[in-house]
């Protein structure tokens, strides 16, 4: 085809090879799915050319649907200025979350994961992926069924449109039918820590929550039984369900042994790492309290933590007042562990490359 | 690539076609072809053209196309291109009723683009157009490498959006200050050159044909500088800030002419940008209408509905053109064909009197053509609105309550998008101000000697939202590249004018004072 050179060329400028001069301009840009009822943007890469263009044109808009004044609007774009391009209809499908974790993994090449050690118990699962003639009522599929049948009247030219019936014969209807799989069953928890000290503001939990999405969406494209906890610390440390973790703001300093702590203990009474896949993410700006702490956290880690479990995530986000230190001192003190992972998020954009660093191996 | 239609599908676009024609819409001849889902993706990416001149931006948004495609996020169903004859793209893959109902949508278009004012200036041989701009960057890449003409591109393409979609309306303007300049030659004692006898040429050859400096203009090097220090300075604030620097910029012939192809692309897209929600509205009412009335088979009915209620739905934060489209027309057409409009009617506070308001005199049964007031009214509708004048002059209180829209903002606190509330007046000026200007910021020339140094000086007119700074501040360097001088832009931000510089080596930014030089032209 045609485009192919385009394309061709594209993709070197992506990796790098020619035309360094427009990495500075690369962006996650992205796709926009659906899952459930929130829609997921998917990245693609994106080059982005400079214009003059307003500076925050997306802070408001006009939507339309039912709603309260202070209701949240379920996010998606807002009423674009139309493309240039005429005609093109696109519409849009959902997407299950296996299917963004797949996308995911595809665009950002990441491996399957290895299940560590003996942890993988064979099991049979059902998988409804067919349809048949015969089955149970509980199973018939509806709008087929439906369909067939209001096919069929309309053909016979029973249906009534101003009184509209349907009524199934047994030719009508449809079941689901399913296939039994067989899949490696592997438990896999997660333990979420965030700092929430008074130097985590909105932004920062905002990227954390994007950062965890994906995450989660990954982990459990990889393992059937997930747990996810998740923890909260500032001088101390406390478990907190999953809408706490993402609202929660409190003030004071840092002291993140104190999450290290607590996730020990979790392991300890609930995990046991035999049995267990176990990943551990930390988020914070980087501002521990005090030094002896840090020393504190690198002791833990590498005593109590790292030899039992799968992965240590360490994310650091980007904020105004703290100093970012923790990152450095992870490097200095714990060099070349295998299964610390260490990764830097400033803006939006760099998620995806964090993605790919915890993921990349394959742990 | 081409393939010929099969025949059933033949037969079914000429009866489709008479019935449209039967209904009153008028277009040129139409081509249909049909395309596998990735030569979509390629034809899409071109923008709907076969081919376009080689850059990397096409194959980057036909790899974000074929990854929406393959990931089943979405697909397109049809692409018409505004040329006469009309070309028409169909999936292949598209079931047959699916099919009717695009080519319904195409004449639809069709007849948008034939008859809208605003597409009125456009190039209707834009197929060839297109193939001859393909034609002319590939010989500078073979002349002068791929580098080199690649980065020229990305550096036009940065400005690609500084074009006046309404200069093309004002031709007059242009040949008053023309006769003017010709009248000030001939003061100055000089022979009258012969603009009037300009040989006919194709664009592309016209430089050439017709050069800018004429042998006779040029007779001394001295004199020539005063003409183009007096063409650099524009009379009044410039908005083709392309076509400036198309005429004053020290730029090679080949880029001078790549340039060019760029803003003659510009201009040849803006009406469709214009016209997104009366355009989609249109076909989509016309589609709605054919199919419902003349093409549909029982058996097709459910896909249908399911098919086109698709293309119809709306998500809380987002507003869909075609719904908006289609019944802000269905919407003119009911109060025309009762009578719903004028000083009597606007003056009723009635409820109930306004709701049966000339219920009486609504035709009843089967409208064809232009056989209704309302029918008449949305025909006119599509003749001379665009989206602005669309929606400013139609949009009323109880559509806006019927289609529940509301206006949503960007709460801080939570960081959470949230309505804010459902006031009619609000909401038209948000929906007027992301379609004027394509929601960009207006940008003129406002001096091509600022400074009496030949820098040019651009200014943005602010309304109420600042420019994006970092990106303003790349788009200089990109202009500088163009101007090869210094250049700035004065913007308002925070409440403060301020100049932003770029002088080859660094940006700079100052408040604009007293201290500061004046441009040549302000806005009043």
């Amino acid at each position: 085809m045609k485009i192919a050179k385009d394309h061709q060329r594209f993709r070197q400028i992506v990796k790098g090879k020619i035309r360094k001069d427009l990495r500075k301009f690369l962006s996650q840009g992205e796709l926009l799915g659906r899952e459930g009822k929130r829609s997921i943007s998917i990245p693609v890469r994106n080059i982005d050319t400079p214009r003059f263009r307003y500076g925050d044109n997306s802070d408001s808009g006009v939507g339309s649907g039912d709603g309260q004044p202070g209701d949240e609007v379920g996010t998606g774009e807002g009423m674009g200025p139309g493309g240039t391009q005429e005609g093109q209809h696109i519409l849009e499908v959902e997407v299950g979350l296996d299917e963004l974790a797949d996308i995911l993994g595809e665009e950002l090449q990441l491996p399957r994961i290895q299940p560590r050690g003996r942890k993988n118990i064979t099991s049979e699962r059902d998988r409804y992926t067919g349809i048949r003639q015969s089955g149970p009522e509980s199973l018939r599929h509806f709008k087929r069924t439906f369909r067939r049948a209001l096919r069929r009247q309309i053909m016979s030219g029973v249906y009534d449109p101003s009184r509209p019936r349907i009524i199934f014969e047994r030719g009508d209807k449809v079941y689901r039918s399913w296939k039994t799989v067989l899949s490696p069953q592997s438990n896999a928890v997660i333990i979420y820590m965030m700092d929430v000290s008074g130097s985590m503001g909105s932004e920062q939990k905002e990227l954390v929550r994007l950062e965890a999405f994906w995450i989660d969406a990954w982990l459990r494209r990889n393992y059937q039984g997930i747990e996810s906890r998740y923890i909260v610390h500032d001088v101390r440390a406390g478990e907190v369900d999953r809408e706490t973790f993402f609202r929660l703001r409190e003030d004071g300093g840092t002291r993140i042994s104190s999450a290290f702590r607590l996730a020990k203990d979790l392991l300890e009474t609930s995990y046991d790492a035999s049995e267990w896949n176990v990943y551990l993410f930390h988020f914070s700006d980087g501002d521990n309290s005090s030094e002896s702490d840090s020393r504190e956290c690198c002791r833990m880690l590498s005593e109590d933590l790292l030899p039992q479990i799968n992965l240590f995530g360490y994310c650091q986000v980007a904020s105004a007042y703290g100093s970012g230190n923790f990152i450095n001192v992870l490097h200095e003190n714990l060099p070349d562990i295998d299964n610390l992972i260490t990764s830097r998020v400033n803006t939006k954009d760099d998620i995806y490359d964090s993605i790919k660093t915890f993921f990349v191996s394959g742990q | 690539m081409r393939r010929v239609l099969p025949k059933i599908l033949a037969e079914y676009a000429e009866s489709i076609a008479e019935y449209a024609r039967l209904e009153g819409l008028d277009f040129y001849p139409t081509i249909f072809e049909m395309l596998e889902s990735d030569e979509m993706s390629q034809v899409a990416a071109y923008g709907g053209f076969p081919q376009r001149y080689p850059h990397w931006r096409f194959g980057m948004e036909y790899d974000r196309l074929r990854k929406q495609h393959t990931y089943g996020l979405g697909k397109i169903y049809e692409m018409v291109i505004n040329n006469d004859p009309c070309y028409a793209y169909l999936l292949r893959d598209n079931a047959l009723v699916d099919q009717k109902t695009v080519i319904a949508h195409v004449y639809g278009h069709c007849d948008f683009f034939k008859n809208n004012l605003w597409f009125a200036h456009t190039n209707r041989q834009m197929m060839d157009e297109m193939a001859n701009h393909a034609t002319r960057v590939r010989r500078y890449i073979s002349r002068h490498g791929l580098d080199p003409v690649e980065e020229f591109i990305d550096t036009c393409l940065s400005v690609e959006n500084l074009i006046d979609p309404h200069s093309v309306f004002m031709q007059r303007r242009e040949s008053r200050s023309a006769t003017k300049q010709r009248a000030q030659k001939r003061e100055r004692g000089e022979k009258e050159s012969f603009d009037g006898g300009k040989y006919p040429a194709k664009s592309y050859m016209d430089r050439y044909i017709n050069p800018r400096v004429r042998p006779e203009a040029a007779d001394t090097d001295q004199e020539q500088e005063v003409e183009l220090k007096h063409l650099s300075i524009p009379t009044h604030p410039m908005r083709d800030v392309l076509l400036f620097i198309l005429e004053n910029a020290p730029l090679k012939d080949w880029e001078a002419d790549v340039l060019s192809i760029i803003r003659n692309e510009a201009y040849y897209f803006a009406p469709q940008g214009q016209t997104k929600i009366l355009n989609e509205g249109w076909a989509s009412y016309w589609h709605s209408t054919i199919m419902t009335r003349y093409c549909l088979q029982a058996e097709e009915l459910i896909t249908y509905c399911d098919h086109h209620s698709g293309t119809l739905a709306t998500s809380p934060g987002r507003l869909n053109p075609y719904k908006l489209g289609i019944e802000l027309l269905r919407d003119v057409e009911k109060r025309w064909n009762t009578g719903r409009y004028g000083p009597e009617y606007d003056a009723c506070d009635d409820m109930e009197t306004r709701r049966n308001w000339g219920k009486s005199k609504a035709p009843m049964g089967r409208v064809v053509g232009k056989g209704s007031p309302g029918r008449e009214k949305i025909y006119q509708v599509r003749s001379i609105y665009n989206d602005v004048t669309f929606l400013d002059e139609f949009l009323t209180p109880e559509f806006v309550e019927e289609q529940k829209l509301f206006h949503y903002r960007y709460d801080p606190a939570t960081g959470r998008m949230v309505v804010v509330n459902r006031d009619f007046d609000r909401i038209k000026q948000q929906m007027l101000f992301m379609l004027t200007n394509h929601a960009q910021p207006y940008i003129y020339v406002l001096d091509g000697n600022y400074r009496n140094r030949g820098e040019l000086y651009l200014g943005h007119r602010h309304g109420y939202i600042d420019l994006d700074i970092k990106y303003a501040k790349e788009t200089l360097k990109a202009l500088y590249r163009l101007w090869r001088r210094p250049v700035h832009i004065e913007t308002v931000i925070d409440d403060d004018p301020i100049l932003f510089s770029f002088d080859g080596e660094q940006s700079t930014q100052q408040t604009i004072d007293e201290a500061t030089p004046a441009p040549a032209n302000s806005f009043a």
